[in-house]
């Protein structure tokens, strides 16, 4: 059903570049392209520091403890410095701090209904279907392709067809289920212009593999770019940026794109 | 009795006179060994016997399992691997998968309770020898049902987590995912019968004079393992009832479009998913708990910490299962605060493990070959309990969810986390198993092979994941970048592989050919290496022990306790006995007699065996026949638990007489009775917690005006409380006048109320709405069915009673299936009539 984006044969070169550097890819959580993937990564970079010190450190009062003599201090004090001091107290103060940096993260991520351009994603087995708000305001509905102004934050009314799917941008940020008879509500960014791939995150069945797509970011001061689908023959047209706008067809737009969450 | 590895002085009290070992030995033997032969091996339900063959069955699963995962890896290896196709793959990721958790850790875990709890708590067998025997054979069968599927082609492949509507009737026409829902039930069953037994058995089948304050810590941790797995499973049963009822019979509980909702399948899912991860870690921290203390020399550090530690886990490890489902959709309040359940749970662990490298710190640690696996673990499950707490960080979950750093997280939590500990444990115990010492060298060789080939295999695959590489992909043909990390984690994976062949190698090179080992090897002080090498049918010729400031209880008194200066020694009576304390100081209160060889338990596990049979090919009108055969099976259970006339106290020891169970209101089948009522209370809760579930948060609610009212239903209703009332009202007044002839009368008269009721049931199931149409009226299909299955089993009790008082089992001190009866006809009075309150709100709100 759904054909992969040709262009990506184009990102071969900029792939191995990546792979030099170990942390790029176009569905690298490691190389973000807006605000949320880039605190997601800060995190994770954080998290990965202090996860190495404190591997480290146990290791290490391990390897102590093999190599010491045994030691007489009296049951009390052993399971003050042990049980109290570094079972309960360091772990709690480790991760109290790292509780709290998450929430605060998490919080500055989530859907806020404040006006944000939305458009709708439908996940089905296996593809996807996209509507976004076109030059004229009206929804167009493209396949495999969804369409985004870049540098602002945009919000996705995420829905499944049939069985449960997941939305997943790994450059922009975090993933989100598409679940029959929910609307979930996600908000994204991409910092600057261009392609970023996404892929369906949940097992779905046979055609899981391939369940992927592309998120176009255009930059919204110049003229809109034609809102082609993936398996479009004009993709290639996509390439050079014709002034003139291909306008729409009204007939297959989609009902208004931005409902809301059932609950 | 104690953790204390130190040998203690020289034993000289003694509770009997001694006699000589070699013909206690035969005396016993005589009464406690399996029978000879083939039918040995049908009849046997001796916990030293079950226990084996749910750990040798286990890995060999386990094995299977292995060899699926270098499928998933040689088809991973490269990014268009065309090895398997993607509906192969499918089957396999889920069978792997599948295996692994219900296959592999959870029986293992039970064979190793199963063969240790009463070695090391002091005591003969578990307490329902029968009841083991039967969860092992629901485990063979239903296991290799599931096993063979695969090679028929239709095994399950809708991933081990089954989540609907994938794994509903549309979108998996074929019985692959009914294999997995009724395999897995069946195998669940041992599941519960293990947890029965086990909370029982640590309760009140200890050596006397061991309080539960100061049982070796093992017991804790399987105590905190057996009320976990009473109060998780039956969650993940529910779920797998209502989907196979959904699939077979059309009835919508996920289907949203008719008032169902599939996050309730998700919720019930991981209501038990999450705690099992806990349930599978526990008996393996158990058992460092054990091992770690003895081979540094020094108590355990904090043996009050750790019992604290292991409670807060089970309390804990329930109020955190959203965490798998931080990407559904789910408010951020609620979010952060199952975020802070997740990151909270860190700390009992964080606890334990400073306690055991507090043990280690304080004492000499000498590097055997446990100690090596245990250094595998640390080195493996610290790191997995961080990225634990990373994925318990919401937006970092986000990211990572369903990505290969779960599957890098969750390798590193199980295999760090039970893998490790396990091959410790069996390599500690493999002594008292085989009475043989290890071939030098194999063991080592193995452990570096499936160190270095794990962490091979899994450290790089954080960083697959975090490259975007989704969980269950079958190719990658766009994505060069994954290629290298996925052929090396494929490269190690088959060191990894080499590495447990090696491990089973080993063990087996020690079964056959190692030289014999002498008595307790690591000079342990738990009373598991008081036995005899190898670990004879009946333990211990007498029981070890604490009383009046006499004490047997260590392992130095090997040789007092063979030599029959224990409690109850030999087996005068020609039968299998052990000692029954009380559950808080240990204090012996009657001499349980247990069931001997029988293929009962085979037969049971057959007639039920059948039942799944019936439902997996579609014959569901033959069903009846098969629950006929389980009532009969389940009656003939019955026979040998009382008796028709009073039985004399027998000697304990010199000094002590103390009655048998038949005397006893208070017997271990009671307790059994009331835990099975907790995982029963368990099971309603959900069931609750879905009608609730549903109607506030699913979709398509309200329903649409149902029928399910006017006079005949309220009268059904109204007939159908009553007659259970009065048969609870003459259970009790049946144990009120038991030595009477009344007794009878008053059976008969329960036994007629209760059918009454179940007739009014049938009645009320004509009433109800086409439970096709909408959740609301499934669900009460549901209500309606549990009440007939637990008043059918009421039923059945009075029928018993009736029988036991006809026959003269009841008197004095002699109850007969009286107690239970009253506890299961209250049981089913209070949730039919919770079920019918919920009904009446639904009508008239």
């Amino acid at each position: 059903m759904l054909s992969r984006p040709r262009h990506l044969n184009r990102l071969v070169p900029a792939l191995a570049i990546g792979v030099l550097t170990g942390c790029g890819g176009p569905l690298s959580t490691l190389a973000p392209a807006g605000p949320a993937a880039r605190e997601i990564a800060f995190l994770w970079y954080v998290m990965l520091l202090g996860g190495t010190a404190i591997t480290v450190l146990v290791m290490g009062l391990i390897a102590m403890a093999l190599r010491r003599r045994p030691a007489d201090d009296s049951d009390a004090r052993a399971e003050r410095v042990w049980i109290h001091g570094w079972g309960l107290g360091f772990s709690a103060v480790v991760l109290t701090a790292l509780l709290a940096t998450g929430i605060v993260i998490g919080e500055r991520m989530l859907a806020r209904d404040d006006g944000a351009p939305r458009v709708q994603a439908i996940a089905m087995q296996w593809g996807w279907q996209f509507a976004q708000p076109g030059p004229d305001g009206n929804p167009v509905t493209t396949d495999g392709i969804l369409y985004v102004p870049a540098g602002q934050d945009f919000e996705i009314a995420i829905e499944a067809r049939d069985v449960i799917h997941s939305f997943w941008v790994p450059q922009l940020g975090g993933k989100m289920d598409a679940i029959p008879g929910r609307v979930n509500l996600h908000r994204l960014r991409a910092d600057a212009p261009g392609r970023y791939e996404g892929l369906c995150a949940e097992f779905c069945g046979i055609g899981h593999s391939d369940m992927r797509f592309e998120v176009v970011a255009y930059d919204p001061a110049a003229p809109l770019p034609p809102f082609l689908s993936a398996d479009d023959p004009q993709d290639a047209a996509a390439a050079q940026p014709d002034p003139v706008q291909p306008q729409p067809d009204p007939a297959s737009s989609q009902p208004d794109p931005a409902p809301e969450t059932t609950r | 009795m104690t953790d204390a590895a130190q040998p203690s002085a020289p034993v000289t009290v003694r509770f009997n006179t001694p006699r000589r070992a070699l013909s206690l030995h035969r005396e016993m033997a005589q009464v406690w060994d399996d029978e000879p032969g083939l039918r040995g091996i049908l009849s046997s339900v001796n916990h030293g016997t079950i226990g084996r063959r749910f750990m040798i069955t286990a890995f060999v699963f386990f094995a299977i399992g292995g060899v699926l995962s270098m499928l998933i890896r040689a088809q991973l290896a490269t990014r268009d691997g065309a090895f398997l196709d993607t509906a192969l793959y499918n089957q396999v990721f889920t069978m792997h998968g599948s295996i692994m958790m219900f296959l592999f850790a959870i029986p293992m875990l039970e064979g190793l309770a199963l063969w240790l709890l009463p070695k090391i708590l002091g005591a003969r067998d578990m307490a329902f020898p029968r009841l083991s025997a039967f969860g092992y054979w629901c485990y063979l069968i239903g296991g290799t049902v599931i096993v063979l599927s695969l090679v028929a082609g239709v095994a399950p492949d809708g991933g081990w987590f089954m989540y609907v509507p994938l794994a509903d009737a549309t979108h998996t026409p074929g019985i692959n995912a009914d294999v997995w829902l009724l395999g897995v039930t069946f195998v669940e069953i041992s599941a519960m019968a293990a947890a029965v037994e086990i909370t029982v058995t640590i309760l009140r089948v200890r050596a006397p004079g061991m309080p539960l304050s100061r049982m070796p810590l093992i017991g804790w941790y399987l105590l905190g393992t057996s009320v976990m797995m009473l109060v998780g499973f039956p969650p993940l049963i529910l779920g797998s009832i209502l989907l196979e009822v959904e699939r077979a019979f059309d009835l919508p509980f996920f289907d949203v479009a008719r008032g169902g909702d599939p996050l309730l399948w998700q919720h019930l899912f991981w209501l038990f998913g999450h705690p099992e991860v806990y349930i599978i870690f526990l008996p393996a921290a158990g058992a460092l708990s054990t091992i770690i203390p003895v081979l540094s020399g020094r108590p355990i550090l904090g043996y009050g910490a750790i019992v604290a530690a292991i409670i807060g886990l089970v309390f804990l490890s329930f109020g955190l299962w959203v965490h798998h489902m931080f990407t559904v959709g789910i408010p951020h309040m609620a979010l952060a605060f199952f975020s802070a359940a997740s990151v909270l749970v860190a700390v009992p662990t964080a606890v334990q493990i400073f306690a055991w490298i507090g043990t280690m710190w304080r004492g000499q640690v000498q590097f055997r070959l446990p100690m090596l696996y245990i250094m595998g673990f640390f080195s493996t499950f610290v790191m997995g309990g961080l990225t634990g707490v990373m994925l318990a960080i919401v937006p970092f979950n986000w990211q990572a969810h369903d990505t290969a750093f779960v599957t890098a997280h969750l390798h590193y939590v199980l295999i760090g986390g039970f893998v490790f500990p396990m091959m410790a444990a069996v390599t500690w115990w493999m002594p008292l198993l085989s009475g043989r010492w290890r071939v030098r060298g194999l063991g080592e060789a193995a452990f570096w092979l499936i160190f270095i080939g794990f962490h091979g295999t899994f450290f790089l695959m954080h960083l697959t994941g975090l490259l975007g590489m989704p969980r269950r992909i079958a190719v990658y043909p766009d994505n060069p970048e994954w290629e290298w990390l996925n052929l090396t984690s494929s490269i190690f994976g088959m060191v990894m592989s080499a590495g447990f062949a090696l491990y089973a190698f080993d063990i087996v090179m020690q079964a056959l050919f190692g030289r014999r080992s002498w008595r307790n090897p690591w000079k342990a002080a738990t009373l598991d290496w008081a036995l005899p090498l190898p670990a004879p049918s009946y333990n211990i010729a007498s029981l070890p022990g604490s009383m009046g400031g006499r004490a047997l209880d260590t392992a130095d008194a090997i040789l007092p306790l063979a030599r029959g200066e224990g409690f109850l020694p030999g087996a005068p009576r020609g039968q299998r006995e052990t000692l029954v304390v009380t559950a808080g100081s240990g204090t012996p209160v009657h001499v349980a007699v247990l069931p001997g060889n029988t293929t009962l338990p085979l037969v049971t596990s057959l007639a039920v065996g059948s039942f799944f049979a019936m439902m997996l090919s579609g014959l569901y009108l033959l069903t009846p026949i098969a629950i006929a055969a389980i009532l009969w099976a389940g009656w003939r259970w019955g026979d040998i638990m009382g008796r028709a006339d009073d039985s004399d106290p027998v000697a304990v020891t010199d000094d002590l007489m103390l009655p048998q169970h038949f005397m006893q209101r208070e017997t271990l089948s009671l307790t059994g009775v009331r835990l099975l009522l907790v995982a029963g209370a368990t099971l309603f809760a959900s069931l609750l917690f879905g009608v609730g579930f549903l109607t506030v948060v699913a979709p398509g609610w309200p329903a649409p005006p149902g029928s399910l009212s006017g006079t005949p239903v309220m009268i059904a209703m109204a007939v159908a409380l009553t007659g259970m009332v009065v048969a609870l009202l003459a259970a009790h007044r049946v144990e009120t006048v038991r030595v009477h002839a009344a007794a009878r009368s008053w059976a008969l008269l329960g036994l007629a109320a209760n059918l009454m009721a179940l007739i009014a049931l049938a009645g009320l199931a004509a009433c109800l709405d086409d439970p096709t149409a909408h959740a609301r009226d499934a669900l009460r299909v549901v209500m309606l069915g549990h009440a007939a299955v637990y008043g059918v089993t009421a039923t059945v009790l009075a029928a018993r009673s009736w029988r036991d008082a006809a026959t003269g089992r009841l008197g004095a001190l002699r109850f007969g299936a009286v107690p239970a009866w009253r506890l299961f006809q209250g049981f089913w009075l209070v949730t039919a009539g919770l079920s019918v309150v919920l009904v009446v709100a639904q009508e008239v709100l």
